[in-house]
């Protein structure tokens, strides 16, 4: 695979770190229940197809990528830089 | 043309061929010598000298001969080159002869003309489809000790060398606008029409010679011969500064997004690699567009004993013909289905062979064919060949007329053509299907990779008209494509007429012996119709239960006739029956190609110390930790072993003063506004109150609960922080620390960066460190216990001037500090505090001193930082804050994780003070059978005190803090250890930590 890193540009999937679904959040702060917290640490999806998930650039810029990937042909629609799309700070 | 009645190459013709007869190679098989050409592969170099028996087959051992000419062999596999070299299952038909080449037949004992285990054939029934299932299922304590070893010995390919590959390999990385696949006419076509353009083009091909199928085949391009076409094509190419030609270069997968694999045979055609040169290269090529120019590969006939030596496919036949030089045999017959393998028939004679028949089932043959064989003087039979005999070498064929009379025909050689299939398991390797033609009787590409397109026989149109008509349009729309202009239509090129008629057999019934569907597997039609009846139907079962289509060739000459007869079967047609589909590779591709230089050390790189030829100066022992070599200990002159020399380390920290490397630490600068909020919710205790100039322990867990790693981190201002990970956990917590950030709270004012290769960092402990850092400290830096307490952390200057920096902290229980200066200076660094303690006897220590130290003061490490440890398991569950959110903060409190009768960390002595601890020891009740239900944790660490005079250990024991004072069983089955211990408090030295602020 190829990732477009939006700091380096197309990049074999060596250079990256996978670390799964983008979407859950993180339940912050001292209210947070344990229940949620279990959701978070334990429950992802796993669909064929359409996958927002998260990339690390690890021997590149070392940013946080948020990927949008075809599960089932690899296809990547798009990569946005974590820490603008807040992908885990909008609860 | 006629032979050349030399001794040395019997059946070499007397000229043709794209050999080069001035450049003699000589080589062995089975010890024999012989000689070829330069330009000849071992299986041409093989039938030139007259060799037609090559191998023994896979289960019945049946003498096998040379089927092919190309990567599809199935029969030819032999050992080539000796030694340490010794590759098994090497394709005859594909490897390229060199001087002193030597080869081995494979699967025959003790020899190849006379098997012993050819009885194999005579017990045949029992190993028919599914053998193994049946035959070897009981009872089962038989498997390890008889059947395994049995059926070991006598089936099973060739013997690896069975020692450490001896050659390199290399991987390499390449893009391009379009990579071409395969040298043949539409190949090279398309890699014209691209390259003309502009475009930057890479044309891969497995065979050393370029040219495909034009190679071995007398056809004419533009009234010229097909060889000049190709001569022109790769000249004009060579010509082209963006174009890159890679021979020997074989394109194995289709990887996504444009990615292929190709390994390049650098060196297979040479006796050993030259100096500096790989044997062979992996690539990784990048390709915005691709072309699959692979050709067909021909397709045998299913009929009894159509494995004997001297069956041949007749494309193979010509190739042998035109583009070796060699004469296959001299009374041949022609076993043809289509219109394809009359051509043989007229090769051959024109090469001077009688060719006594041409048999073809079809009842309506065209007109030019029949005329051709009167010429050449052979009987057209219109029927089918039923049998072949002959066993070592073929004799004679036994013919079946349409009437249904039977006769035989002596014959050395049945050139064998059923069509051909297109090679195009490359566009199936992205899970896409091919479909079947029913025009040419075979399986076609259908959907595609993206940004591949085929061309040529390999798309099914198999004529050379059609190739060149193929390579030279999606050459130039791949140009297109890529943002280049391709050259205004030239007139295609003109062939000479060529007729594909066709009408395929797959199987002929009734002949006397066994008829082969596949040869590498030796699976027989009965053999497939055994499965359809036991209700293997579908072609996944087929294939496992028969082992159809697997192995090193993976049925490329077998998977169709397999179809046919299970369709047959059943009843179906071959595109109900369906087709297995293709992974990668292509053709069997080496280990040692893909892993290139990563093996043995090189597995990953070293890394060293700034420090590191100061240790080895020093006569360091080094030890791998992690990625990097650390100096273990470091011997004198007269010290036996290694805990005397330890135990002498530990001794001079804990009187005088020892100085240590721990530049391999993580280190992690952190700044901004919000840094020490980041650390209050990376870390389980609190960081807003540390004062500026302060170092403070923090551990971090991970989500779940688990701890993550420890260390130290310093308040250098208000806005910077310094933190130090375990030298392991580096790049992990890195990682952490950047998710944290990046990805949970972008909106903190923070900033991070690895700092950990920019310092050197060396430790100084003892009750001397203070004097001898005062040795090297600028004198205006008050080093006394009032000024820099324990726990200080803050900027110096070291030497006049240099920028450093010191902390006061401690592994070892001592009095310690830190002392960090930039990396280049870690050198001078060491030498300079060295000559400080010379007057204290300042002694280098290791690794091994360190962790001794360490458990006499019961902190944890690795051992203990398991990932299956919690904050709580490890006694630091007083640390965890409970004013503040930090990763890990909930999990940590789950019912399981805060049992009582979790395994907790403490300290355990031999109750017998002589007795040696063992790590991984399991803890067992007094009393107690050793066994799982008993288990109550184990022991993480040990080493053996100086100071205390016996053995120390720390491990996870079930309610351990609450014990303290019990004894237990260290059980350790390992070797042979059962003693009993005494449960304490992990802190053998020191309890108060007077040392420490001394």
């Amino acid at each position: 695979m190829r990732i477009t890193c939006p700091y380096c540009g197309a990049r074999d999937a060596q250079e990256f770190g996978y670390l799964g679904d983008a979407n859950p959040q993180r339940p912050d702060g001292m209210d947070a229940t344990e229940a949620a917290m279990h959701d978070y640490v334990h429950l992802r999806d796993n669909p064929a197809g359409r996958h927002r998930e998260l990339w690390y650039h690890g021997a590149g810029c070392h940013a946080w990528l948020v990927v949008t990937r075809d599960t089932r042909t690899h296809a990547i629609e798009a990569v946005e830089v974590a820490r603008k799309t807040k992908a885990g700070a909008a609860a | 043309m006629s032979t050349q009645a030399s001794n040395k190459q019997p059946c070499r013709l007397g000229s043709g061929g794209v050999i080069d007869r001035t450049q003699t190679r000589s080589f062995r098989f089975d010890g024999k010598r012989y000689e070829g050409y330069a330009g000849d592969t071992l299986a041409s170099a093989l039938l030139a000298n007259g060799i037609r028996l090559v191998g023994r087959s896979f289960k019945y051992h049946r003498p096998r001969g040379i089927l092919s000419a190309g990567p599809e062999e199935p029969n030819a596999l032999v050992e080539l080159r000796a030694g340490a070299r010794r590759e098994p299952n090497t394709r005859a038909t594909v490897a390229e002869l060199y001087h002193g080449l030597e080869a081995r037949s494979q699967n025959r004992w003790p020899s190849l003309a006379f098997d012993l285990l050819s009885v194999n054939g005579l017990v045949s029934p029992a190993l028919v489809a599914g053998f193994y299932y049946k035959t070897f299922m009981w009872p089962a304590s038989f498997w390890e000790k008889l059947y395994e070893p049995l059926i070991r010995r006598a089936a099973g390919l060739g013997r690896a060398a069975g020692h450490e590959d001896p050659d390199h390999y290399e991987k390499a990385f390449a893009f391009c606008d379009l990579l071409v696949i395969g040298g043949g006419p539409a190949g090279l076509s398309a890699a014209l029409a691209a390259g003309r353009s502009g475009a930057r083009v890479i044309l891969c091909d497995e065979d050393f010679r370029l040219g495909g199928r034009l190679l071995t085949e007398k056809r004419e391009i533009d009234a010229r011969a097909g060889s000049e076409w190709i001569a022109d094509a790769l000249a004009e190419l060579a010509s082209m500064p963006d174009v890159t030609i890679m021979p020997r270069s074989t394109v194995y997968g289709v990887y996504d997004h444009g990615i292929y694999g190709v390994v390049e045979r650098v060196s297979d055609h040479l006796p050993v690699p030259s100096a500096h040169q790989p044997r062979q290269r992996a690539w990784r090529i990048n390709a915005r567009r691709a072309i699959l120019a692979a050709g067909a590969i021909e397709r045998p006939i299913v009929f009894a004993g159509n494995d004997t030596p001297g069956v041949m496919l007749a494309g193979a036949v010509r190739a042998y013909l035109n583009r070796y030089g060699v004469l296959p045999g001299r009374q041949a017959v022609v076993f043809t289905t289509g219109d394809d393998g009359w051509a043989t028939a007229r090769d051959l004679a024109a090469a001077g062979a009688s060719v006594s028949a041409i048999v073809d089932p079809r009842r309506e043959i065209d007109s030019a064919l029949t005329l051709l064989a009167g010429k050449i003087g052979a009987r057209v039979i219109t029927g089918v060949v039923a049998s072949a005999s002959g066993g070592r070498a073929l004799r004679s064929i036994t013919v079946r007329e349409a009437s249904g009379r039977e006769h035989s025909i002596p014959c050395d050689l049945l050139a064998v053509s059923n069509g051909w299939n297109p090679t195009l398991h490359l566009t199936s390797h992205q899970n896409t299907r091919p479909v079947w033609d029913e025009s040419i009787h075979a399986f076609v590409p259908d959907a595609l990779p993206a940004g591949l397109a085929v061309a040529g026989s390999a798309a099914g149109r198999l004529s050379l008209a059609q190739a060149l008509e193929d390579g030279a349009r999606l050459g130039a729309e791949a140009a297109s494509a890529c943002g280049f202009t391709p050259r205004a239509e030239m007139q295609p090129p003109k062939t000479d007429p060529e007729s594909l008629g066709l009408s395929p057999v797959w199987r002929v019934k009734g002949g006397k012996g066994k008829a082969f569907v596949d040869f590498q597997n030796d699976v027989t039609d009965g053999d497939i119709e055994l499965a359809a009846r036991e209700g293997f139907k579908p072609v996944e079962h087929l294939k496992r239960y028969t082992t159809l289509g697997m192995a090193t060739d993976q049925g490329k000459t077998s998977n169709i006739a397999g179809l046919a007869i299970m369709a047959e079967q059943t009843a179906k047609t071959i595109p109900q029956t369906g087709t297995t589909i293709f992974r990668p590779p292509y053709t069997p591709v080496a280990i040692g190609a893909l892993a290139g230089h990563h093996r043995a050390r090189d597995f990953r790189p070293t890394r060293l110390s700034p420090t590191h030829d100061w240790s080895r100066e020093q006569g360091a022992v080094f030890v791998e930790a992690g990625p990097w070599l650390r100096a273990q200990y470091y011997p004198r002159p007269g010290e036996s072993d290694w805990l005397t020399t330890v135990n002498r380390e530990v001794r001079a920290v804990r009187s005088t003063v020892g100085i240590c490397d721990v530049s391999t630490l993580g280190k992690i600068d952190i700044q901004g506004a919000d840094a020490a909020e980041f650390l209050e919710r990376v870390y389980i205790n609190g960081w807003k109150a540390l004062p500026v100039g302060k170092a403070r322990y923090g551990l971090m867990l991970r989500e779940d609960g688990f701890v993550m790693d420890d260390g130290t981190t310093s308040r250098l201002s208000e806005t910077h922080f310094l933190m130090t990970t375990t030298t392991a956990n580096a790049g992990k917590v890195m990682q952490h620390l950047e998710f944290c950030h990046q990805v949970l709270w972008p909106d903190l004012d923070v900033a991070m960066v690895s700092v950990s290769e920019q310092w050197a960092q060396a430790s100084i402990a003892g009750p001397k460190a203070r004097a001898v850092l005062q040795g090297v400290v600028d004198p205006q830096h008050d080093l006394s216990n009032e000024a820099f307490p324990y726990l200080a952390a803050r900027a110096v200057t070291v030497g006049g001037g240099l920028p450093a920096r010191l902390f006061r902290i401690s592994f070892s229980g001592e009095l310690a500090y830190e002392l960090a200066v930039p990396a280049e200076q870690g050198e001078a660094m060491m030498r300079a505090l060295m000559a400080a303690g010379a007057e204290h006897g300042i002694t280098p220590y290791g690794t091994e001193a360190l962790g001794v130290m360490r458990i006499e003061k019961g902190h944890v490490a690795g051992n203990e930082l398991s990932g299956q440890t919690t904050a709580r398991d490890l006694g630091l569950g007083k640390m965890m804050s409970s004013k503040k959110d930090y990763v890990g903060r909930l999990m940590a409190k789950r019912a399981a994780l805060v049992e009582a009768d979790r395994p907790i960390f403490v300290g355990f002595r031999p109750v017998n003070r002589s007795e040696r601890l063992r790590a991984g020891a399991h803890f067992i009740g007094i009393g107690k059978a050793a066994t799982m239900e008993n288990d109550e944790g184990y022991m993480t660490s040990v080493a053996y005190s100086p100071h205390l005079g016996h053995w120390m250990g720390l491990g996870l024991l079930r309610n351990g803090q609450a014990r303290i004072g019990e004894r237990v069983r260290a059980f350790d089955p390992v070797r042979n250890g059962d003693i009993e211990v005494e449960i304490c408090n992990p802190v053998f030295l020191d309890p108060e930590g007077a040392r420490l602020h001394g």
